[in-house]
């Protein structure tokens, strides 16, 4: 905190001191803020389980831990980096800060609500943390049933009751974008002048909205079901747990657009900003947000085409995955239209979108492998299905909340990151990443299955290549974590608007005033009109200081 | 800009009243279609499992008193009558018959809820509460049975819920409107509350003949 002292301006981290002006306050910056320090925290617990996982891989038998500790693991792993960094972190922390910011609103629609989410969110980790702490869980994230209702002895019941109490966190914030960009938007400011990353805020709160509430009444039945002993999943006691398979997908498929609708708005910004650029059919990667979460929900049946769901079902399933690939298909090609002929300039966080661009589509692509049912069926359950959806997860969702981090880090904290060390580390990153999970495709299709302690020994020189990679990842990550703390200290201060970028959130101080904007923006120009304002500039028609509102 | 802010009622965010109220409405219907999507999943798993065993839920059902829930859905549609009233009082700012109306709304819920207890006593004595010593020696297969009254009790339980949650929001309402904070423009909170209160009525629409009329034509 002290850091800011010698900047005399006013702004929402020095108006007010004290945690209790933290925990109480429902500033969406500052509560942006707080989500960033639960998220990080939960984002080093899930990689901590990792470290554990690739350590136990490292060689063919079980000599680190054996089948029970390393079904624990697994499962934490993902319940943590799901429920509690994935799924809130680019909406949370980001959209926190941005959404009021770039529509020009002086904060969302309901702010308390949006203090409570992060209350409800804390809420449910405490929970999780403590069936960690306690034993741990080891059914999987998937909680497959009747497994996890029937025999397994680890807390189900209490990582079911934190992830159902989390969702509401995830709801209430869908809820609170929602409202905010359909009421809040200042004069000027239509639904086609919008940033991209308004948009797939906006596709991602509806997914919000529409999935958590159906995965919180699966959990609750599961729970029930656990606690009274009645059957509605397990087979044994008259219930269905294909039934649980649907309701489970029904949400859990979507979530995975929850994931990355929000990294793919990052994305849109970094692009135009760092190409100089307008995206290349606005109109287009803006309804490609909208379609993507509208044909996310009618493709869940995809992760089921082993279970005894109908072959009719899943031929249907089959096609609508593929319809999927052609809204994201349209994004990667807009993209990659944007930058061409433009002036790129490569800072870090455009570092990071490129990154997202080759890794998203390797992930994507290979979805495509998956949704064909025939050859899914050879590949289910394998590494390949692992490297797929942590190309998704990891080379699309943690690249582009990087770049995110520090293409918005100088709006957040008033201070620059230093730009040689991040640009090593997104190198770092890259390359660890890719040798982490590369491998795992072919080990996958080789028929390595997933969610085993030991492997016949032939598959070992690709599982040290993955921890090799893995260790490299992991170094990646901490540097970030380092710099970022010491920036806010010792970072140079830059200008108010670094990058020499449009959108609203850069037309106010950096960083704002609690407010945000002293009076109410005006928009009059559309989104990213680059070109024009730098034409003008240039034949002197036109200042910077006049792009100010 | 200062000067709108001294609004009774406005929140510091918000250009305007209708600014507001239309975030407020908004927010309320957002919330509905989650509540939609939460019941639904419970809505699924009847549906499926009606299907599946259709003489065990027939049985069943026709051991719920019909009667009573029948008088609760009488209860709740008069109460949505009487939230309804509340709300077109609130606009024309008719204070007196605005708190009577919450009064009554408030003595309807608290009598459904008051039924619902009786009916769950009843079921208590009867030995069928699910995973607590439940017994059935009627026709029917007892597990199947079983797992009708386990969705039986998820779906009233948590429709029960909400109708307490609803107190408790048309408790801070009447309080409200108590204190006068409600005038001619400001009373967006009485309709957004009755939205909510529509919505869990609309819902034990759907529950009393799912649930309880299953098996009323075979003359129980």
């Amino acid at each position: 905190m002290e850091a800011i002292v010698d900047q005399p301006r006013v702004h929402y981290i020095n108006k007010e001191y004290g945690v209790k002006s933290w925990l109480l306050t429902v500033d969406h910056k500052r509560i942006a803020l707080l989500y960033l320090a639960s998220v990080t925290l939960f984002f080093f617990l899930g990689g901590a389980f990792a470290v554990a996982l690739r350590l136990e891989l490292m060689t063919p038998q079980g000599d680190l831990m054996q089948a029970e500790t390393y079904n624990r693991m697994f499962t934490m792993h993902g319940v943590v980096m799901v429920f509690f960094f994935l799924i809130p972190g680019i909406p949370a922390v980001l959209g926190n800060f941005l959404v009021p910011l770039m529509i020009g609103a002086r904060d969302l629609a309901f702010p308390r609500l949006n203090l409570l989410s992060w209350y409800i969110y804390n809420v449910g980790a405490i929970f999780t943390l403590y069936a960690i702490i306690s034993g741990g869980v080891d059914t999987g994230w998937t909680f497959y049933t009747p497994y996890s209702t029937t025999y397994s002895s680890s807390n189900v019941l209490l990582t079911g009751i934190g992830i159902f109490i989390t969702g509401f966190s995830s709801i209430l914030t869908g809820l609170n974008f929602i409202v905010t960009i359909h009421t809040m938007r200042a004069p000027g400011m239509t639904w086609f002048r919008l940033p991209l990353f308004i948009w797939s805020h906006y596709a991602t709160s509806l997914i919000m909205i529409l999935g958590t509430p159906v995965v919180a009444i699966t959990v609750l039945l599961l729970a029930l079901e656990r606690i009274a002993r009645v059957g509605i999943f397990d087979p044994a006691l008259g219930g269905d747990p294909i039934l649980f398979q649907h309701l489970f997908w029904f949400y859990s498929h979507p979530a995975v657009y929850i994931m990355v609708l929000p990294a793919m708005g990052v994305v849109s910004e970094l692009i135009a900003n760092f190409a100089r650029k307008n995206i290349f059919g606005y109109k287009f990667v803006a309804f490609a947000s909208m379609a993507i979460a509208v044909f996310g929900f009618l493709v869940w049946g995809h992760h089921m085409f082993t279970s005894s769901q109908s072959v009719y079902a899943g031929m249907i399933f089959s096609f609508l995955s593929f319809a999927v690939a052609i809204p994201s298909a349209v994004k990667v090609f807009n993209w990659t239209a944007t930058l061409y002929k433009s002036s790129i300039s490569y800072s870090t966080p455009l570092l990071y979108a490129l990154g997202f661009i080759g890794l998203f589509t390797i992930g994507g692509m290979t979805g495509l492998f998956l949704a064909a049912a025939g050859l899914d069926i050879h590949v289910h359950d394998t590494y390949f299905v692992v490297a797929h959806f942590h190309y998704v997860m990891v080379g699309g969702t943690l690249m582009a909340y990087m770049g995110g981090l520090h293409y918005w880090w100088p709006k957040i904290t008033g201070r620059m990151y230093p730009e040689g060390w991040a640009k090593f580390s997104a190198l770092i990153i890259f390359v660890g990443f890719n040798l982490t999970f590369f491998p795992q495709f072919i080990l996958g299709y080789q028929g390595m299955p997933r969610r085993y302690y030991a492997y016949p020994p032939e598959f070992q020189v690709l599982n040290v290549m993955s921890t090799a990679g893995a260790s490299i990842l992991g170094f990646g990550v901490l540097f970030p974590m380092v710099y970022f703390v010491w920036s806010m200290r010792y970072g140079k201060v830059p200008a108010d608007n670094p990058w020499g970028a449009f959108g609203l959130e850069w037309q106010t101080s950096s960083p704002p005033p609690t407010e945000n904007f002293k009076q109410t923006p005006v928009v009059t120009w559309e989104a990213y009109e680059f070109s024009p304002r730098d034409k003008m500039e240039i034949l002197g028609l036109r200042g910077v200081e006049e792009t100010k509102v | 800009m200062e000067d709108t802010h001294s609004v009774k009622g406005l929140a510091h965010h918000f250009d305007d009243m209708e600014q507001q109220r239309e975030a407020g409405t908004l927010g309320m219907w957002a919330f509905l279609i989650t509540e939609i999507m939460f019941f639904g999943g419970l809505f699924m798993a009847y549906i499926l499992y009606r299907s599946k065993y259709p003489e065990a839920f027939s049985s069943a059902s026709g051991h719920l008193n019909w009667r009573l829930g029948a008088a609760n859905t009488v209860v709740l549609i008069v109460s949505s009558l009487t939230m309804a009233l509340a709300v077109y009082y609130s606009q024309t700012g008719n204070k007196r018959l605005l708190i009577t109306m919450l009064v009554l709304t408030m003595i309807l819920g608290a009598t459904f809820l008051v039924v619902k207890g009786f009916e769950y006593h009843t079921k208590w004595v009867d030995h069928l509460i699910p995973g607590f010593g439940f017994e059935w020696h009627l026709a029917g297969d007892p597990q199947k049975v079983q797992m009708f009254y386990f969705i039986y009790f998820a779906m009233t339980g948590i429709h029960a819920l909400h109708m307490v949650v609803g107190l408790g929001i048309m408790a801070v309402i009447l309080r409200m409107a108590m204190k006068d904070r409600f005038t001619q423009t400001y009373h967006s909170p009485v309709e957004i509350s009755g939205l909510y209160w529509h919505f869990v009525d609309i819902v034990w629409i759907f529950l009393f003949p799912l649930l309880y009329l299953l098996g009323a034509h075979e003359g129980h």
